[in-house]
């Protein structure tokens, strides 16, 4: 489609082998960056204004060139596929479909950064996916695109795939290098930042999956040619991973900057029959929950935050009217309980005592005061926490009070949840209906 | 209880080789050690320190730190269903209760003739695909209550002897 770039190549069939790959221009932007000096790569990423697209979306660019010239330490360049944001699974898609794209934007990178290691960190469950790689890699290797030498450019290339073990805070960059030292994967303290000390203790990049398979198209068609999509802070297309209750969820590249509205009903089909949108987390369940009444925006960087919310990792969680949104509180801070790696005591102490008041609140209507106290809590850990995991933890407890207070208060009226009994003929009938 | 055999000691030697540090060896080194016993055993952290280097209470440490290890035997089957929100909006509540009826136990439980064990984990990263679980090396996508049904009776028919399936990772060994 044409308004596509990291999922354009997905309809070809085979297109996960290296030769129908190479038979539609693949790993051109290899020996099109070697023939650039590190700097030119960096400055044509930098031009593109491409932004990291595992959340926090910093400058991929200027990440790069934080990294120190002439330390005498080797590089690393690591790419990020620990996916476990709840609500994203476009990376899974990228690498099960086009693992190439990957490995020839790592190669790109490693020449950017002056790496000639660098390591995928992919999160245990998906199994898929690391078979996927390890196929490709084998045939990178083979094909020499990957090793000493490649492709007699004499730049050397080494790229090796890891497996996490079921720990959402590893997607976190410094805990993630933590585990990939064999370690319990623990935030580390900033500064200093990977770029400068990082895995092994060496300058190191650390880069999501999708952010890295845009670079082979930016180097491939140059810097305005990425920004003829997008806005002007937001330049470039993004996967949005729809779920929850559309007709049609999955994942959908569009340019930055596409109404909301226009990708809730015109690629993911729209709420289900009988319904009403309720909410919408946008970004991954660590941003803002939005009120129907607040989906009429754009989907880029700046307009998603000024409408309260956060593009984040654009994993969009499509609620209907029949969520309880007490219950949707309870389920995430449930996630982030089980996620806090305990290294910090707001995240460690207030995820539990959230998640502990959200349950009463649902199964027994707690009290009055329980909700005050929420905002209480989550006011004790905002910017408080060592790392975002604790800091966004009380994404869905603070929106969901200042939008739907309310149910929460009907909660304490009712003695638990009103809805409590709507849900289980419907639930049955998505089970089935799958 | 077992120690790693001299073909597990190989795989994980080889793979401390690959790394800067054969510390970063130790995830991959605990899989292979689950793979061996099903869980990962006392016996199996004393070798993997010794190999890499580095103290039992460190390996110990890291392999309670993440959710894939077990430390105890579980089932031979197990059952890993999201219960995550996008799961949750889409009927991981009823795949949760169908479980319990069906194998008359609850999460984390194991049944009594050692076949089943089901858990509830955080997002699998498959949301659009939603209600999903994790068994063996692969994702039940779009998960239905009939299929389910269907599974665990097949898996009921198999020879009590059958190996235990999990999930098998692949790339532990790929080249450097």
């Amino acid at each position: 489609m044409a308004n596509e770039i990291v999922f354009s190549q997905n309809h070809i069939p085979g297109i996960r082998g290296i030769d129908v790959y190479l038979e539609n221009g693949g790993y051109r932007s290899v020996k099109k960056a070697l023939e650039m000096t590190p700097d030119e790569v960096i400055a044509e990423v930098k031009d593109s204004g491409l932004r990291g697209r595992g959340g926090a979306g910093f400058p991929t660019g200027m990440k790069w060139s934080f990294v120190p010239r002439d330390t005498g330490k080797p590089h690393y360049l690591v790419c990020n596929a620990d996916e476990s944001e709840p609500g994203t699974f476009k990376d899974r898609e990228l690498m099960e479909v086009n693992p190439h794209q990957l490995l020839e934007g790592m190669i790109v990178a490693c020449h950017a950064i002056g790496a000639h290691r660098a390591f995928i960190y992919v999160r245990g469950e998906y199994v898929g996916p690391l078979r996927v790689l390890n196929q490709a890699l084998e045939e990178a290797y083979e094909r020499g695109w990957l090793g000493e030498n490649i492709q007699g450019t004499g730049f050397d290339c080494h790229i090796s795939l890891h497996p996490g073990a079921g720990a959402y805070i590893c997607g976190e960059e410094s805990a993630l290098l933590d585990s990939l030292e064999g370690r319990r994967g623990l935030p580390r303290l900033k500064p200093p930042f990977p770029a400068v000390s990082g895995l092994y203790r060496s300058p190191t990049i650390i880069n999501n999956v999708e952010t890295l398979c845009n670079v082979p198209h930016i180097i491939n068609n140059g810097a305005q040619w990425f920004r003829q999509w997008g806005t002007e802070k937001s330049p470039g297309t993004k996967i949005f991973s729809v779920s929850g209750h559309v007709r049609k969820p999955g994942n959908y590249e569009v340019p930055l900057g596409t109404p909301l509205m226009t990708l809730l009903n015109d690629y993911a089909g729209g709420i289900r029959e009988g319904h009403t949108l309720k909410a919408v987390i946008p970004g991954g369940s660590s941003v803002p929950i939005l009120p129907a009444e607040k989906c009429d925006i754009n989907l880029d960087y700046e307009s998603i935050q000024a409408a309260g919310s956060m593009l984040g990792s654009a994993g969009m969680i499509v609620m209907d009217d029949s969520t309880c949104m007490v219950w949707a509180a309870r389920n995430l801070v449930h996630f982030y309980r089980h996620e806090s790696c305990g290294k910090c005591t707001p995240c460690r102490e207030g995820t539990d005592w959230m998640y502990k008041i959200l349950n009463e609140l649902e199964e027994t209507g707690g009290r009055k005061e329980d909700i005050d106290l929420l905002l209480d809590i989550t006011d004790n850990m905002d910017g408080k926490c060592f790392c975002p995991l604790g800091d966004t933890s009380i994404a869905s407890v603070v929106s969901g009070i200042e939008h739907w207070r309310h149910e929460f208060e009907a909660h304490v009226e009712n003695r638990g949840c009103p809805m409590r009994r709507r849900g289980e003929a419907e639930l049955e009938g998505a089970a089935a209906a799958g | 209880m077992a120690s790693l055999t001299e073909s597990s000691r190989e795989r994980v030697e080889r793979i401390a080789a690959r790394y800067p540090e054969r510390r970063s060896a130790l995830l991959p080194a605990l899989y292979v050690a689950q793979e061996q016993d099903g869980y990962v055993t006392d016996e199996a952290i004393e070798d993997i320190a010794g190999i890499l280097g580095i103290s039992p209470a460190e390996v110990k440490g890291v392999a309670s730190f993440y959710t894939m290890y077990y430390n105890r035997p579980v089932g031979r089957y197990v059952f890993q269903v999201c219960g995550t929100l996008s799961c949750a909006l889409c009927g991981a509540e009823e795949v949760i209760r169908f479980l319990e009826r069906k194998l008359g136990v609850r999460a984390g439980q194991t049944t009594l003739d050692g076949k089943f064990m089901f858990e509830v984990v955080e997002c699998l990263g498959a949301c659009g695909s939603a209600p999903v679980m994790l068994f063996g090396d692969r994702y039940y996508e779009n998960l239905t209550l009939d299929q389910l049904d269907q599974l665990i009776d097949e898996l009921r028919s198999r020879p009590a002897d059958e190996p235990q399936r999990a999930p098998q990772l692949t790339g532990l060994e790929a080249r450097d």
